[in-house]
């Protein structure tokens, strides 16, 4: 259905249109001078200043694996990550604890895990869905490489990003 | 089966009607009359009339214990008047005396004028309830469970269960990763009891090895003392294990279920041809599981068959045509390897070839080939017989699909009986030239060195194997997931193969190595009595296969459909 | 001819040359700053102290990009058509006086007495680079570019042409220095405050003055295609119009050729109304080559402010439509500038001084 949209009618002066320009333009000169004697201050330095500091607790950095209070790495190679990740990133081969390991009872373990950064669109999606909270966004956020290969992490890289989590629940307990 | 379920019955009519209320009795579903043959399980019925009642213990392929409570649904009996017939209301239809107490629907058969509410309050209380109880003991390791994805427990506990659990205590331990045979791995804490891999191995596999001992919560499933579960369908516990206790040990930690493509098919490894699913990931395969089909398999396979899939992914695979250049053979093109083959089989007249055919090609494949040893004037061909113990359950003594298809198909008449003429042949020097398509002639008796000293030799094969580096031309071709072509199963079955996976490396499939091979040799893309429209897609070779052989007429490669097609024999329905 | 001659206007063509091209590309960076302190951002800062080597960096990167010819064009005019974008910007230049003396040397290439025609001449070529551009690229968004450049270049031509006649009715010649010596002695066209500032003639004369500066002015912008003028090259409706196949030098030249076309338009503006290298109380080259040079420098910052104007607009103002754009050149100044000839001849006719 076609809307009609009714214009404003302009008086003479409106019409000429130059106040209206005047107007602009001093709008636009306002803001030159202001920024010229550094009266409006927006713009970081960025690599000289960084936000760091300032970053919220929920930034989405490069995904990461975690290691908890026990030192083992919580991720148990479900491969829900995989699946949810929208663009693919991530890609799991899973392997077998032998048996006379530590942490045998957990008898799962990701034997590869790689993350694509080049295709990681830091959705968080992968945090959110993982069950065993082993895999978290962190505040890395200037991943660069020279070679695509570079730009894939992989487990080692993942957990050295990732360190210790504390505060998880600890599920494989013997108790439990 | 199923008559009517759609429609609501008047119940005079139905019952005024003595043809059908002798085979058929009314069932109240849900406020709803239908009609089922006597003897239908009520659990069936329902789910027939659209209202699946959930269940762990009961599977149709086995007795119903009903011992895991899963099914409860409440029930009732016509209420009878002083006459002995069913009081009607005042819709005209019998009042049903609902009991008291629930029911379980798996060991019940319908009967006249029963009632049924598969979702009263009173199920669904039951259902929530056996869940929590369930669930009480059972450990949080769907991470780590090669069942999650196609777990029942998982499913039901989303339908039916609650959110979070009211149990305090700690969870009883039991054992976990016990091998329970070298197929198959036990985790105790995940079995909930339901008994179905007892059953199997009783009723089924005739191999009574499994029970269960101690009671109450501390009940575990174990092997008989001594005993392992080692036979031959031991996997299939694994499939119709409702949860995560059982697991396939070569499966185990391979793939999650979600990542799967599933390809329906049928297994190669015996003339029975159990019908399959293939389960692929990125062009790789992962598992086999059976898939029902009550002419030939019910709903089981035997674990030498479903394991055999591995040397798809071998590194033996061959990945290049090659021809021998001097003393060595050196990859090439495919059309230099075809025209290779064709110009080396030219040199040599019908009587100085011989062809050693398989009986694992599909029917295509051996229609090509004797369309190929007519062209070459070949009158020594034959396929080589294989034979291994069998049972009597689904393992055949035949472990050639297609042998059936041979013979129809006029590539041999009794397979064997010249393979002693082609040896003969050879070591003699009468034969000159020896195409081999997917059998390794070393194991029909010959050696390495009268090979060698053939002029041609052409191998298609997908293996390497000791024969190769002795062929003067190879055509690496592809294995059962990666074509597409039928067989016919020792019962007379004609099924389909479907692709699963893509072919590795450069090679390709066998009707087209052979159909190019005829068009080297012939230069006609057809067959010598020059039919219209030649071959260029497999539908086309079946075609042109069926306006020859009676027995496949009228049919196609879609029309086989999924479960096959009988074309000799009787349906012989476990 | 005497080598004295040759020489010496030699040696102002390279001086000139230079310091217009080293202004083009300071033009562009200011284009970019003050555009960034406008939208309250910082704007290019990196390369040397305030980011001044920018200029230098970028021509750097134009030149060793890869220059990239796409299969599908006309080669020759492909070719052609940068070069047909900067050449005419830059010779208009020649006639313009720049300075008043130096060592009794004038400070103007060529003093030639069809000025004016001169630079209309030469600077409707430019048109050209866009036309044949758009065309040779042989691709849709080019060709609408060039068609669009076509009819408002011709539209607003006109208006510029009509614009100048009063000038040139008041002083009788078309000679661009005669224009600066007129306005030494009168007063400058738009602000007569010297000479006989006094004499209410020339206050009249200064209305039509005016409305021909506004008029030539706008006519400028929509000649060097700049906002709200530039729907030949709108990035939002036409990629990058005429140059979007464009790329290396090649691109270069018709970015910077638009830069050169300001100048160039500045100058003209500065020497027809704004009394060109003049500038009250500072006597001219006669009385020693330091005055000389620094009317060279008036000269130089009377463009440069018209510059920042250019810029400043750019950054103020949305781009027109195009129907708004015809009716603007038609409907508009084509009026106002054909009635302010009548006024100008009128004051001239039955107000004599
Ligand atoms: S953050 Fe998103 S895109 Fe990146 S790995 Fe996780 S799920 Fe994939
Ligand atoms: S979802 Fe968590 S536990 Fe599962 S594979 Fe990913 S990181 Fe590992
Ligand atoms: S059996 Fe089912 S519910 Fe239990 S751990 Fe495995 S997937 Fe989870
Ligand atoms: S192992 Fe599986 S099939 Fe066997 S009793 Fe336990 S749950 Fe049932
Ligand atoms: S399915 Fe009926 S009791 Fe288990």
């Amino acid at each position: 259905m076609a809307i009609t949209v009714s214009r404003p009618k302009l008086n003479w002066s409106e019409r000429l249109y130059l106040p209206a320009i005047a107007a602009g333009m001093a709008i636009t000169i306002k803001h030159f001078k202001n920024m010229l004697f550094g009266r409006t201050k927006v713009t970081m330095q960025y690599p000289e200043e960084k936000w760091d500091s300032h970053m919220p607790e929920h930034y989405r950095g490069a995904p990461a694996l975690v290691r908890d209070d026990t030192g083992r790495v919580r991720c148990v190679a479900c491969q829900l990550c995989e699946f949810i990740c929208p663009p693919r990133a991530i890609k799991i081969i899973p392997g077998e604890i032998p048996a006379g390991d530590r942490f045998a009872k957990v008898e799962k373990f990701p034997h590869e895990f790689d993350i694509d950064m080049i295709r990681c669109i830091y959705c968080g999606l992968c945090e959110e869905v993982c069950p065993e909270q082993a895999i978290y966004l962190r505040k890395d956020y200037a991943i660069t490489g020279f070679t695509r290969a570079d730009m894939v992490h992989n487990k080692e890289k993942l957990l050295e990003i990732g360190g210790v989590m504390h505060g998880v629940v600890l599920k494989w307990n013997e108790k439990k | 089966m199923l008559v009517e379920h759609e429609q609501e019955h008047d119940y005079e009519t139905l019952m005024a009607d003595p043809a059908t209320s002798a085979q058929l009795v009314n069932v109240q579903i849900n406020g709803v009359w239908h009609q089922f043959p006597k003897g239908t399980r009520l659990i069936e019925a329902c789910e027939q009339a659209g209202s699946y009642i959930p269940r762990y213990c009961y599977h149709k392929k086995l007795t119903s214990p009903g011992n895991c409570r899963m099914c409860l649904i409440e029930m009732g009996l016509p209420k009878m008047g002083p006459d002995r017939k069913p009081e009607l209301g005042e819709d005209g239809k019998p009042v049903i005396n609902w009991m008291p107490r629930p029911q379980i629907s798996c060991a019940q058969d319908v009967s006249e004028g029963l009632g049924v509410r598969t979702d009263s309050p009173l199920a669904q209380e039951c259902r929530k309830g056996v869940m929590e109880f369930l669930l009480i003991n059972h450990p949080l390791d769907c991470p780590i469970c090669d069942q999650a994805g196609e777990c029942r427990l998982q499913e039901f506990s989303v339908e039916y269960g609650n959110a979070e659990s009211r149990f305090l205590e700690n969870k009883v331990k039991k054992p976990k990763n016990i091998e329970l045979g070298p197929r198959v791995t036990l985790d105790d804490e995940r079995c909930i009891l339901c008994s179905r891999c007892i059953r199997f191995c009783q009723e089924i596999a005739h191999d009574d090895v499994l029970g269960f001992i101690d009671r109450g919560s501390h009940s575990v499933l174990t092997a008989h003392p001594g005993k392992r579960l080692e036979n031959n369908y031991s996997l299939n516990t694994v499939d119709i294990c409702p949860v995560g206790a059982l697991t396939s040990s070569d499966f185990r930690f391979q793939m999650r279920v979600w990542f799967l493509k599933e390809t329906k098919s049928f297994c190669t490894s015996c003339a029975t041809g159990c019908n399959t699913i293939i389960g692929t990931r990125q062009d790789a395969i992962y598992r086999q599981t059976p898939r029902e089909n009550n002419a030939v398999n019910s709903s089981w396979m035997c674990d030498y068959g479903r394991l055999n899939f591995g040397y798809l992914q071998s590194d033996k695979r061959l990945l290049q045509p090659e021809i021998l250049s001097g003393d060595k053979l050196i990859a090439a093109e495919w059309n230099v390897a075809i025209t290779h083959a064709a110009v080396q089989l030219k040199h040599f007249s019908g009587w100085e070839i011989a062809i050693l055919a398989s009986g694992r090609m599909t029917n295509e494949e051996l229609w090509l080939t004797s369309r190929l040893a007519k062209i070459l004037g070949v009158e020594l061909i034959d396929i080589v017989p294989r034979q291994g113990p069998g049972d009597d359950i689904l393992l055949s003594t035949d472990r050639n699909p297609n042998m059936n298809g041979a013979q129809i198909l006029g590539v041999t008449r009794w397979p064997g009986a010249r393979l002693r003429d082609i040896t003969d042949g050879i070591i003699s020097g009468r034969v000159k030239a020896l195409v081999a398509l997917g059998e390794n002639p070393i194991e029909i008796g010959l050696t390495f060195a009268q090979l060698q000293a053939l002029p041609a030799f052409v191998v298609m094969n997908l293996l390497e194997d000791e024969s190769i580096s002795a062929a003067t031309a190879v055509l690496p071709s592809f294995g059962f997931a990666e074509k597409r072509g039928s067989m016919i199963n020792g019962k007379g079955r004609l099924q389909r193969l479907n692709r699963s996976v893509r072919g590795p490396g450069e090679a390709r499939d066998d009707w087209e190595i052979l159909r190019d091979l005829i068009q080297a040799y012939s230069g006609q893309n057809s067959e010598t009595d020059s039919r219209p429209g030649g071959i260029h897609s497999i539908e086309d070779v079946f075609r042109q296969m069926s306006e020859s052989f009676p027995q496949f007429a009228g049919l196609s490669l879609s029309k086989i459909g999924d479960l096959g097609v009988q074309i000799f024999g009787t349906e012989a329905t476990r | 001819m005497d080598y004295f001659f040759l020489t010496i206007s030699l040696v102002k063509i390279v001086a000139l040359l230079a310091v217009v091209l080293g202004m083009m590309n300071y033009t562009v960076y200011a284009e970019r700053r003050i555009s960034a302190l406008i939208q309250d951002r910082l704007g290019p800062n990196r390369v040397g102290p305030a980011g001044l080597f920018q200029p230098i960096a970028d021509a750097a990167k134009f030149l060793l990009k890869e220059d990239f010819t796409p299969g599908h064009v006309n080669k020759f005019y492909y070719w052609l058509a940068p070069c047909l974008a900067m050449i005419p910007a830059i010779t208009t230049l020649a006639v313009v006086p720049f300075g008043s003396t130096l060592f009794g040397v004038p400070m103007v290439i060529a003093d030639i007495n069809v000025g004016v025609l001169f630079v209309f001449a030469i600077a409707s070529l430019g048109v050209y680079g866009i036309v044949i551009a758009g065309w040779s690229s042989n691709s849709k968004y080019p060709f609408l570019g060039g068609v669009r450049s076509t009819s408002q270049m011709i539209s607003y031509e006109l208006s510029l042409g009509l614009a100048v006649i009063p000038v040139f009715l008041l002083i009788g010649q078309l000679r661009l220095s005669e224009v600066v010596r007129y306005q030494i002695e009168h007063g400058w066209m738009i602000a007569p405050f010297v000479g006989d500032w006094a004499n209410p003639h020339k206050w009249l004369l200064a209305i039509p003055m005016m409305i021909s500066f506004v008029v030539f002015t706008i006519a400028i912008f929509a000649e060097t295609n700049r906002l709200p003028f530039d729907l030949p090259e709108a990035e939002t409706e036409l990629v990058g119009g005429y140059h979007t196949e464009y790329g290396s030098m090649k691109f270069g030249l018709f970015f910077l050729g638009e830069y050169v076309a300001m100048i160039t338009g500045s100058a003209i503006i500065v020497t027809l109304f704004l009394g060109g290298w003049h500038f009250p109380s500072i006597p001219d080259g006669s009385h020693g080559w330091g005055w000389g040079l620094v009317n060279i420098f008036i000269f130089f910052s009377k463009v440069a402010v018209l510059l920042f104007v250019f810029i400043w607009v750019r950054w103020t103002l949305p781009r027109f439509r195009y129907d708004q754009l015809m009716r603007l050149g038609w409907v508009f100044f084509f009026e106002i500038a054909l009635a302010n000839i009548f006024l100008a001849a009128i004051i001239l006719a039955y107000f004599p001084q």
